[in-house]
């Protein structure tokens, strides 16, 4: 505790703290709370039982019912201790309950099995993480299907938007030719013209180009993104212009001096760009929306949303599905937060 | 990736270093020209044609009638006395949220920015934990807040055994539309709080040894030193922050479905339920008001062009 006190006090270089230093920390103590707290209270539901779920006031932690074996009998029975009579404080095993009343034997003499009330009874819960929301994801509902669908959305949308906006930044950062300007203004026009309100025009193209329905209409139509172009154009212009003259003198191919030089050299925006957009895309949501009605070309967050109006009361399922959708983000929030909070510093989002 | 460096070579032969550059730009102008240029002006041949139609084609021309229906009002303050009145109410409906929604959002972010901006320990740490949400996804926020403000949620089982009691939040028009302006300040504050503490630590340190010097207190500092240097960056995220805010759906749609009744129905929403979720799909009236929206957001945009580029000239 000293140590975290002492963390927790040096500040300023002065040794003590100012009240404006409680008021800060306080905040941003309140900060953890509010940002983490409604994920952690999801994951620890979603490890609660159906029965554990319904219950209220919700507990902490997920908790279930124990058990005790009792020789000569092939099931474990569950666990109460006995509150009240001439059993009180004994474990015992229930093998009946019906109408107010349980049968109930005591391991210790397994063949006599005695009768109480249901109030002389009171369960023994131990911690424990039920695991079957998840187990019945993948029995019950298409639960790989949609995983399946996300991960090649994101993926093949990610490689493509990065081979086609690194491209074209490599064209407006190392060529001098008539039209640069132009082309430069049609990328900033494009800024200005937002996926949501064009929903109508986009979905008779995608439609006539036969991707209604398929993986594609939702992948290609966001490929070329201004901001993309952009952020990568920034960053190649720095590349010095002596490297491609000396590749141009070994005679090296204009497409072998982008694929070989330019793009391992733009590696590190690269990367933004790639968190960027595998962010965007597994959770796009409105325009997957629009394009995919076939259930089996659901994503992740589709499904969700679907199955949040249709099991309106199967929360364990709700529940254990939500944490999957969450897990690749905070996988890759963990690793990658530094270059993500440099990525979107640097261009304002996607 | 022989397969295009053969062409490639082939090509550059033929035209020549420099224009080879088009080739490179190729892929990209094709996918704006169709994914972007071409629906804007689909987009005005949508809003002046009627029927249920996906083909422009077989689409009957009405002028501007769908304009005249949408904007048809005794009163454009009070959505009632409009024929289209869904449409006026998902406008107000994001008047208020945006206003909301923006100014507790840029208020919380500049605060909390300024906060990480301190001296304090672990600055990392906490930068990451505000901009955490920024990362879920609309639907698991709905979700988890969902979980959180059911009948028999936590929030209520802490109202109750404070004795205040539970409220069915999300059946009450008001407080869900309170707690759409919630989620929504709650998943995105910490993209508005990493831009504000950018701008400022780009604000260099001897402007404020210099007024230490001039024994400027605390207060005077920051009205005086980081609010107007912070000005600009505080401009380009309103801005931003009303063009995001504007087109809001995702996480409210996913939260309350736009309900109850139409009390967190909003523009995008609109649109969407006319042109796509509905019944006849009235596209024309959907694309109608996407120009509406259009409109609004391009002249946003340009002003935060404008402001971006003052600020890289400045």
């Amino acid at each position: 505790m000293g140590r975290v006190f002492s963390f927790l006090t040096a500040t300023r270089g002065k040794g003590r703290l100012h009240w404006t230093d409680w008021v800060s920390y306080a905040y941003l103590i309140f900060g953890i709370f509010l940002m983490f707290a409604p994920v952690v209270w999801l994951v620890l539901s979603s490890f609660k039982s159906a029965n554990e779920l319904d219950r209220f006031p919700p507990r902490f932690l997920p908790y279930a019912q124990e058990t005790v074996e009792i020789d000569g009998l092939d099931d474990p029975l569950l666990a109460f201790t006995v509150i009240d009579g001439d059993l009180t404080g004994q474990v015992v095993g229930q093998t009946r309950r019906a109408a107010g009343r349980a049968e109930v034997i005591v391991p210790s003499n397994p063949d006599e099995r005695i009768r109480l009330t249901v109030d002389q009874l009171e369960p023994i819960e131990g911690v424990a993480f039920a695991t079957e929301n998840y187990t019945q994801l993948f029995e019950r509902f298409n639960f790989l299907r949609f995983f399946w669908n996300s991960t090649f959305i994101t993926i093949t949308a990610t490689l493509l938007m990065l081979l086609v906006n690194s491209m074209a930044a490599f064209a407006l950062s190392k060529y001098e030719f008539k039209g640069r300007t132009s082309v430069l203004l049609i990328v900033i026009g494009t800024l200005m013209i937002p996926q949501t309100v064009v929903l109508v025009p986009l979905f008779l193209i995608v439609t006539e180009l036969g991707m209604f329905n398929s993986l594609w209409g939702v992948i290609i139509p966001g490929a070329a993104t201004p901001t993309g172009v952009f952020l990568l154009r920034q960053y190649m212009i720095t590349i010095p212009d002596e490297i491609l003259d000396a590749a141009r003198m070994d005679k090296a191919s204009e497409w072998k001096i982008f694929w070989r030089i330019i793009i391992p050299l733009s590696a590190p925006a690269i990367a933004v760009l790639a968190i960027l957009a595998i962010m965007w895309r597994w959770n796009d949501f409105l325009w997957p929306l629009i394009v995919l009605t076939r259930t089996e070309n659901f994503t992740l967050q589709l499904a969700l949303n679907s199955f949040q109006g249709e099991l309106q009361t199967d929360w364990p399922s709700l529940l254990a599905m939500t944490v999957l959708t969450l897990l690749p983000i905070a996988a890759v929030f963990m690793f990658l937060q530094k270059y993500i909070a440099t990525g979107i510093a640097s261009t304002g989002g996607k | 990736m022989r397969v295009i460096e053969i062409p490639m070579l082939a090509l550059q032969r033929k035209v020549g270093v420099n224009r080879l550059a088009w080739a490179f730009l190729l892929p990209n102008l094709i996918l704006f020209g169709l994914f972007a240029f071409l629906p804007v002006i689909l987009n005005v041949f949508y809003a002046m044609t009627g029927g249920d139609n996906v083909l422009l084609v077989d689409r009957p021309q009405v002028g501007t009638r769908n304009f005249a229906t949408l904007l048809d009002c005794q009163n454009y303050l009070d959505a009632n006395s409009c024929r289209e009145d869904k449409f006026w109410r998902a406008v107000w409906n994001t008047v208020r949220f945006v206003i909301l929604q923006v100014g507790i959002m840029v208020g919380f972010a500049l605060l909390t920015a300024i906060i990480l901006n301190r001296d304090i320990r672990a600055r990392g740490f906490f930068r990451s934990v505000f901009f955490f949400p920024v990362l879920l996804s609309p639907v698991v926020v709905a979700l988890i807040w969902k979980w959180i403000l059911q009948r028999e949620g936590v929030l209520n089982a802490f109202l109750d055994w404070t004795g205040v009691g539970g409220i069915n939040w999300l059946v009450d028009a008001q407080w869900a539309f309170v707690w759409s302006v919630f989620i929504s300040v709650w998943a995105h504050m910490g993209f508005y709080t990493l831009i504000l503490l950018a701008g400022l630590q780009a604000i260099p340190r001897d402007v404020y040894e210099a007024a230490l010097m001039d024994r400027a207190g605390a207060w005077r500092t920051f009205r005086r030193i980081t609010l107007p240097l912070l000005a600009p960056t505080m401009l380009v995220v309103l801005i931003l922050a009303l063009i995001k805010g504007v087109q809001t759906f995702d996480e409210v749609y996913a939260f309350t479905g736009g309900g109850p009744g139409t009390a967190t129905t909003f523009i995008i929403q609109y649109i969407y339920e006319e042109g796509f979720a509905g019944a006849p799909r009235l596209f024309g009236l959907a694309a109608a008001a996407s120009l509406l929206v259009a409109g609004v957001l391009v002249v946003l945009t340009l002003i935060q062009l404008r402001i971006s580029r003052n600020n890289v000239d400045g």
